[in-house]
Parts: structure tokens; C-alpha cells; sequence
């Protein structure tokens, strides 16, 4: 009953569809959709170090502290834009957020 | 046996800790079990013998990342109940795509195996009698210093990005100005003052600032009705 890498993947997996399905249930709470990326972004890191510990080699380890960094970046980013969003209109509702006519 | 279990024990913290994050109530909740989420995936790093990205991640997502979600849930104040509404409609479509999501990945991990030569093409090999983090360190700080530093501008670039959007200036705030300080002469002096004197004994008084904020007049001679 050794952990093999499948084992990691499969949880990964989950992970990976757990972001997705929160970011369609949570369809209008920005806090939480940036969450459920937080939690894709876990995934991803799983993924990462999975392959990296099952193949012996460390370039895996590395890229998943790039993929850190950038997602600590997003998060701060991100939150900053919803406390001036917050402030300017008073709501954080994704349907509301169509200043820019995308 | 025992990594098993406790492998095994992990991930399912790890997943219900997701799970709750997607469908909890309260935001506040939400920030608390991605904490739980990422304390479990350390663990699950741990196992796998990444040491150090365990410890970077605690200190990073436990103690950065998460901790500015609660900051700004708990800050603004937004009607989360309002927020809701929908919850029931966009379940289904959600478990639909999630569904189909995850079984296009269960079929292509199921059918995917290492090249029979991986072992050769590895680029960074796990090098024998050193502690991960050395390991980590030697590569990182050598083969990838231009990404690493590239990963420092990236910081730096959303540090000053979110300093900038935040920055707010209000009329009517008192700030210190340093270059007036700096050229004020003539009304600062320097006196040899005897230790157990107090100042108003010697004489010495405070000057008073140019522009005391005289108490503002109240204006009577309009509205409140009838007194004229």
C-alpha cells in the first residue's frame, strides 16, 4: 500500500475540479471566486511536486516556487482591486463589475 | 504503512477543506478552511519530501496569502446573504463542468505513462546525501537566478501595484512636511536646560503655531425657522 504517483495526481485532480465548480457556484462573490483559484493554483503546485518527487529531479520543486510567487502577486493584486472596486461602488458583485464594457 | 495512512489522512482533510471553502456560508469560513486546505497540502508536500516548499508554503499561503483574504472579507462590509442568491441555480452547470472536467483528466492520466527513458531526461537529478532545501539552494540560486530574480521584480511589481491602487488622498488630512521642517530657521534655539527644571519655570514656552485652529463660528443667520 506504497503512495504511488497516482495517488497524487488523483488528489490534485479533485482539487483542480473543486476551483472550477466554485468558481461557477460562488458566480457572484469575488472574495471567493480569487479562493477558488488560490485552490487551482494548489492543484497545480500538487501536480508539481508530485512529478517531481516520483521522477527524482528538482526542476519541478523550482517551478512550483515560481508558481507560488505569482500566486501570492495575483492574490494581493487582486484584493486590491476589490477594496477600490468596494470603495467607489459599495458592492463587489460580479454582474455589477461592467464598468469597462467587456 | 504509516506515510500511507497518513497520506491517506491528509487528503481527505484536504479535499472535505475544499469542499467547504466552495459552499461555506460565510466568507469568513471560506478564509479558514483554505487555511486548513493549505496546512493539509504541506503535509502532503512533506510526504512527497519537499521540505522546504512545505515550509514555504505555511509561511507563505498560511501566513500571507490567507491571512490578506481575511483581512479584506472582514473589512469590507458586504451584504453575503445578497451575494448568495443564485447558489442553487449555478450548482448543477458547475457539477457538470467540473464533471466532465475530471473525467477528461481521469482519461487522459489513465492512458499516459513515462517514456521508458525519463529516467535519463531528467534535467536537475535529486542529487544523493544532501538535505532538500540544500539541494533546492544549489540549483535555484545558480541555473535559475534569472528567474528567481525575475520572481523578486514580480513582488516588487505587485507591491508597488497594490499601494498604488489603495492609495487614497483625503482633503482635509494633516501630513508632516519634511521640507519645511528642514528650513525652518529663527524659531527653533538650542538652550542649556538644568536637569529637575521644568520649562515654564525657566521661561521657556512653547511658540504658539501660526495658524491655531480657531474654533469654528457658527453661522445663525440661516434655516432653523421663524427667529428673525
Amino acid at each position: 500500500m506504497a503512495i504511488s504517483l497516482a495517488h497524487f495526481l488523483t488528489v490534485s485532480a479533485i482539487l483542480l475540479v473543486l476551483g472550477v465548480f466554485g468558481i461557477f457556484l460562488n458566480r457572484k462573490n469575488v472574495i471567493v471566486i480569487l479562493m477558488s483559484v488560490e485552490l487551482i493554483l494548489l492543484a497545480v503546485n500538487v501536480n508539481l511536486v508530485a512529478f517531481s518527487s516520483a521522477l527524482g529531479d528538482l526542476t519541478g520543486q523550482v517551478f512550483t516556487m515560481f508558481i507560488l510567487t505569482v500566486a501570492a502577486a495575483e492574490a494581493a493584486i487582486g484584493l486590491a482591486i476589490v477594496v477600490i472596486y468596494f470603495r467607489n461602488r459599495g458592492t463587489i458583485e460580479v454582474e455589477d463589475i461592467s464598468t469597462l464594457k467587456g | 504503512m504509516i506515510a500511507a495512512l497518513a497520506f491517506y489522512v491528509f487528503a481527505a482533510i484536504l479535499i472535505a477543506s475544499a469542499v467547504m471553502v466552495v459552499t461555506a456560508r460565510n466568507p469568513v469560513h471560506s478564509v479558514l478552511f483554505l487555511i486548513l486546505a493549505f496546512f493539509n497540502a504541506a503535509a502532503l508536500f512533506l510526504i512527497a519530501g519537499a521540505e522546504f516548499l512545505a515550509m514555504i508554503l505555511i509561511i507563505v499561503y498560511v501566513g500571507a496569502v490567507a491571512v490578506l483574504f481575511l483581512f479584506v472579507v472582514m473589512m469590507l462590509d458586504i451584504d453575503f446573504a445578497q451575494l448568495r442568491e443564485g447558489f442553487q441555480r449555478y450548482a448543477p452547470i458547475g457539477a457538470i463542468v467540473g464533471g466532465i472536467l475530471f473525467l477528461e483528466i481521469v482519461m487522459v492520466v489513465g492512458a499516459w505513462r513515462f517514456a521508458p527513458d525519463a529516467a535519463a531526461l531528467r534535467v536537475n537529478p535529486n542529487p544523493a546525501g544532501v538535505t532538500n532545501s540544500e539541494a533546492i539552494g544549489r540549483i535555484l540560486y545558480t541555473d535559475y537566478i534569472f528567474l528567481f530574480q525575475g520572481c523578486g521584480l514580480i513582488l516588487l511589481v505587485a507591491m508597488i501595484g497594490a499601494i498604488v491602487l489603495t492609495l487614497r488622498e483625503r482633503p482635509g488630512t494633516r501630513r508632516q512636511n519634511i521640507a519645511e521642517q528642514v528650513a525652518r530657521t529663527g524659531s527653533v534655539t538650542v538652550r542649556s536646560v538644568p536637569t529637575g527644571a521644568g520649562l515654564k519655570e525657566l521661561g521657556i514656552l512653547r511658540p504658539p503655531s501660526p495658524e491655531e485652529a480657531k474654533p469654528k463660528e457658527v453661522e445663525h443667520h440661516q434655516g432653523h425657522g421663524g427667529h428673525h
